[in-house]
Order: C-alpha cells, then sequence, then structure tokens
C-alpha cells in the first residue's frame, strides 16, 4: 500500500520486531528491490530493457514529485534536468574518461546548482506563472542539446556511452545492469523517503498547504523552495546518470518539453504527494504502453483513455484509489498525510 | 516593566487608500492588548505590517528595543514572535499532533539536525501537552482539515503556543467559536498568561471576549486609533461609542 509518507508507522511494522523507524513503505520499498532484482528472469533482453527504463523513469518522477508533490512548485523543465544529467554522464564518461560514479556525482550536483538558481524565480512567481518560467527553461535547454552540436552532437546525439563496471565486475549485460539500476534506485528512494519521513517532508507539504502560516511559523519558506527544486533537479540529473548507459545513445528528443508534460503526468496520474506514486506513474507512463502494444496503433489512445478515466475516478492518482481501496478493505479512515 | 513591542507612526498605503494611518502603541511584557474597532479599520492590515507579511508605507516596529520592521515573518517567528490569522490556517492534509510538531520543528536544532535526527524533532511530549491542554485529546490522530471550524481555531491557536513565544498576535480568535468553546480558549490563554508571562495582542470583534480579557484596549477607526486605556474606560468613552460600540 502506498502509505503516505507523513503517515505513521505501519501497523504491520509495529507489529514485528523491527527498528521504529521501519514503516510501511520502507518495507513495501525493500519487497519491490527484491523483486525487481529478479524480475527479468526469461524475459529477454527488451523486457529487461523496459523494467530498467521504468526505474530510471521512476527516479526522475521521484524528483518531480518532490518539488511538485510535496512542495506544490510546479515545474515543466523535469527532463530539461534530466537531460542535463544524461549529457553531463555521457561526455564525462566518454569523452572524458571519468569512471560512471564521479559523473554520477556530478550530474547531481550540476542539477542540483542548476535547480537552485531556476528556484530563485519561484521565490517570486506562482502556479501556472512558475510553470512557464520553467518551460522557457526547458526550452532553452532543449535549444542547447540540438544546437550546440560542437558539445552534445546536436540532433545526431552522443553514441557509445560506457556503462559503469562495480568493483572490476563488467555490467555491460542487460540483467547485470538492471541489478545495478535497481540497486541505485533503491538507495534514491530510500533517501528521498528518509527526506519526506523527517521534519523536512513536514516542512515541504507546509509550503504546500500554506505558505504564508507555514512562514509564521519559523519555516523559512525560501529556503525549502530552493531545496525542493534543487533537491528534485537533482533526481531528474541523477535519472540522467543513469539513462544515458542504459540507452547507450543520447540525442535530445528524449529530454524534450513534451517529456516534461510526460513526466508530469506520470507524478499525477501515480498520485502527487505519495512517495511510491512515482513508481505507479512510471509503471503507467513507460510499461502500460508496452503492454498495449497488441492494439497496435490504437495503443496510445488506449492509454490516453486509461490515464483520463483515472484522473476522472481519482483525481489522488492511482496512490489515493489504493489509499481509498485499503481504507475500505480495513474498515479506517484515511491517514493524515 | 518591560516593552515586549513598540510600534511608532506605521502607515500603509494601497494606493490611495490609508489602511494604517499613523498607528503608535507599545505593549508590555505580560500585558494582554485588545485591539477592536470596525470592519476595514485596518487590525488586520496592523498585524500584517507588525509581522512582515506587509511591508509598511512608513513607521517602525520594534521588538524589545530592536528595529524588526520589514523583518521575514520566519525570522520573527524565531525571536519569539507568533501569531494566528483570522481565517483558518491549519495544514488540512496533516494530523491534529502533525500541525503541533509542524509549528515548533523549526525551533529545533539546525536544518541538518532536522534531516538526521528523529522525526517528532523531539516535540511529541510538547505537542502531547498542547493537545491536552486545549482539549484535543481525542482527535490528535485525525486530519485538521476533518475537525469542525471551533477545533480548527483550538489547533490553530495551540499552534501559536508550540514554540514557546513571547509574544502572541491573535487576530479574531474568538470569531465562529461556539460559547462552549469560547470559555475554553479565554481560560486557556489566561492560563499561558499567568504561568508563561506570554504577552498577547487581540484583535477581536467579540466585546465581551475582550473586555474580559484584556488589561488595556486600543480602539481603530479609518486607520488611526480612536481611543485608549482599559476596557472599562474604552466603553465609556463617547467617540467609541459613536464610531464603534454604538448605544
Amino acid at each position: 500500500m502506498t502509505a503516505p509518507a507523513t503517515h505513521s508507522a505501519a501497523p504491520a511494522a509495529r507489529r514485528l520486531p523491527l527498528p521504529a523507524f521501519v514503516d510501511g513503505t520502507l518495507l513495501t520499498l525493500i519487497a519491490a528491490a527484491v523483486i525487481l532484482w529478479f524480475a527479468p528472469s526469461g524475459m529477454g533482453r527488451y523486457g529487461t530493457y523496459v523494467l530498467s527504463l521504468w526505474l530510471v523513469m521512476s527516479v526522475a518522477v521521484m524528483g518531480l514529485n518532490l518539488t511538485l508533490g510535496y512542495a506544490g512548485l510546479k515545474s515543466l523543465a523535469q527532463a530539461a534536468f534530466m537531460g542535463i544529467g544524461a549529457y553531463a554522464t555521457a561526455l564525462l564518461t566518454s569523452k572524458v574518461g571519468l569512471n560512471w560514479y564521479a559523473s554520477f556525482a556530478i550530474s547531481g550536483l550540476l542539477t542540483f546548482a542548476v535547480g537552485l538558481v531556476l528556484g530563485f524565480p519561484a521565490l517570486r512567481v506562482k502556479a501556472h506563472y512558475l510553470a512557464f518560467v520553467t518551460l522557457a527553461f526547458s526550452t532553452l535547454i532543449w535549444l542547447v542539446l540540438r544546437n550546440e552540436q560542437w558539445l552534445t552532437g546536436g540532433v545526431f546525439g552522443l553514441s557509445n556511452i560506457p556503462r559503469p563496471s562495480f568493483f572490476g565486475l563488467k555490467l555491460d549485460g542487460a540483467l547485470p545492469f538492471h541489478r545495478f539500476v535497481v540497486v541505485v534506485t533503491f538507495l534514491l528512494a530510500v533517501v528521498l523517503w528518509w527526506m519526506i519521513r523527517s521534519p523536512w517532508g513536514r516542512a515541504f507539504t507546509a509550503l504546500r498547504e500554506n505558505p504564508i502560516r507555514a512562514a509564521s511559523l519559523g519555516i523559512d519558506t525560501r529556503m525549502y523552495t530552493l531545496l525542493a527544486f534543487a533537491i528534485g533537479s537533482a533526481y531528474a540529473g541523477f535519472a540522467g546518470a543513469l539513462y544515458a548507459p542504459l540507452v547507450e545513445f543520447i540525442d535530445p528528443s528524449p529530454f524534450s518539453l513534451s517529456q516534461s508534460f510526460f513526466l508530469l503526468l506520470m507524478v499525477v496520474a501515480g498520485g502527487a504527494g505519495y512517495l511510491l506514486g512515482p513508481f505507479i506513474g512510471a509503471l503507467l507512463g513507460v510499461v502500460l504502453p508496452e503492454w498495449l502494444r497488441f492494439a497496435g496503433s490504437l495503443y496510445l489512445i488506449i492509454f490516453a483513455a486509461i490515464v483520463m478515466l483515472l484522473l476522472i475516478a481519482c483525481p489522488q492518482g492511482m496512490s489515493g484509489l489504493l489509499e481509498r481501496g485499503w481504507a475500505k478493505l480495513t474498515g479506517k479512515k484515511e491517514g493524515a498525510r | 516593566m518591560n516593552q515586549v513591542l513598540e510600534v511608532s507612526n506605521l502607515h500603509k498605503a494601497f494606493g490611495g487608500i490609508k489602511a494604517v494611518n499613523g498607528v503608535s502603541f507599545k505593549v508590555n511584557e505580560g500585558e494582554i492588548l485588545g485591539i477592536i474597532g470596525p470592519n476595514g479599520c485596518g487590525k488586520s492590515t496592523l498585524f500584517n505590517c507588525i509581522l512582515g507579511q506587509l511591508e509598511p508605507t512608513e513607521g517602525a516596529v520594534k521588538l524589545d528595543g530592536r528595529d524588526v520592521t520589514n523583518m521575514r515573518p520566519s525570522e520573527l517567528n524565531r525571536l519569539g514572535v507568533s501569531r494566528t490569522f483570522q481565517l483558518l490556517q491549519v495544514f488540512p492534509e496533516l494530523s491534529v499532533r502533525e500541525n503541533l510538531i509542524l509549528a515548533g520543528q523549526e525551533h529545533e536544532g539546525s536544518m541538518l539536525s532536522r534531516f538526521f535526527g528523529p522525526r517528532d524533532a523531539g516535540l511529541s511530549a510538547k505537542a502531547e501537552q498542547m493537545i491536552g491542554f486545549f482539549k484535543l485529546g481525542h482527535l490528535a490522530e485525525a486530519k485538521a482539515g476533518g475537525l469542525s471550524y471551533g477545533q480548527q481555531k483550538l489547533l490553530d491557536a495551540a499552534m501559536a503556543f508550540m514554540a514557546g513565544p513571547r509574544l502572541v498576535l491573535l487576530d479574531e480568535p474568538a470569531g465562529g467559536v461556539n460559547l462552549t468553546m469560547l470559555g475554553d480558549l479565554k481560560e486557556r490563554l489566561r492560563a499561558i498568561n499567568a504561568e508563561q508571562g506570554a504577552t498577547f495582542v487581540v484583535i477581536e470583534h467579540n466585546m465581551d471576549f475582550v473586555m474580559s480579557l484584556c488589561s488595556r484596549v486600543i480602539v481603530l477607526a479609518e486607520g488611526k486609533v480612536l481611543a485608549e486605556g482599559t476596557p472599562a474606560e474604552v466603553r465609556a468613552n463617547p467617540a467609541v461609542i459613536e464610531a464603534y460600540l454604538g448605544h
């Protein structure tokens, strides 16, 4: 169950002899990581690739979920940040010869810094005005990726992006790299889980629900706004750093404005403000279209209809729907988020 | 007696409208000061100027003798100034307990310790105390958005006291609260004032509430101070009767 992030520990966790900080969300993350470690058995290269892509997109959506779902800041630049991370990692590993781990860290730091700068307009403009600022940024980054051929390869992109190794163990195969992605995604999800359940998470929620009241309670709304933007952007950078070696070739198209809208859709469809929402949203956005391929050219129409029906039935997304179902099943009221 | 708050010649204009027009007053430590006046006389604008939510056009605000004019609300709060709002301002998606912990957490430790430290920022015991004090015990785990108006008003007030403030500005705390809860609220405010020595400035339209709670009352009309004195003096002031209280 997608336990809301600021909810108390799940009853199941209370019954078991586990440390006090362990809750239902963490147990779900651990169980999911174990299942995903073994999931590709018998799936073949393409199936394994789709699973890895789902996780990579989940990381980008996790970041946007922090910015939008928790802190309430509307950003349309997540794919652009993912692009910055992907190109930084591709250039550093294939042109500079840096190892993937250092490139991953640099990609995160770079997108954190750019996100911090982009966060400043968020201190002055809100809602759809902020969305337009990030939309302009997204377009700018896409133009740079497409036109600065000397650096980015332009529309021809960058190829031969190496995959990392782990203590000398090559991760070139689809399965070893998938397992590597599982571990990195799990670690990033745990960091976010910890953050959201800490007082920071409560402050982010306060920022979304009532920034004026939050400020009157001593919450430095400027600091938390910038942090929400910067950390959310860094997660997109991390996703990009995983995406580049996964596909081994990048061009500007996956980092366009339409992809930012698609990431936004994943946040909303999965359940904004739910820690496990990004995984469900990315599942809908990445895996569902694959499952619908049997419908041939109709698959996008069916996919769009499913998403529309979902959002009409439950504006809180799949996580909200599951929460409602869980509440009915257990006879409990929906928890405070 | 120490002066906690000093407001000097405060002005706030919105275009050609002077919402606050040269208001000056002082608040002593441990005092409960009431501010009354007809709707639109500038009471809430005055609060917002004092608390950094609006930038005054002119004038100064001092806290313990220190100029805090235009200081950001979060910084003022960390100096021990708290407030409630005229309209309900709780966080509806958080539980009552989470609302209270949120109200105190930024006063505990540093940003890093709030990240790595305990989830409740060490405030669970304090939150329980406030929940008991404001008689919200049976609602501790409920979403704040699901409480009745009066219960949310009590929670709003409880949040203002979570960080142990020295000065609390209450904007119409009695508005929309039923008589039983109003009695509770007054009793709680008196107790905090007596036990913790907290200083209050209260905006209110409920005359019984103001006159029985406050030791001094300021009357505003058209953005200016019309009268000032004890509740009895204000009640008897002909100008106040004419402009606000009625015959």
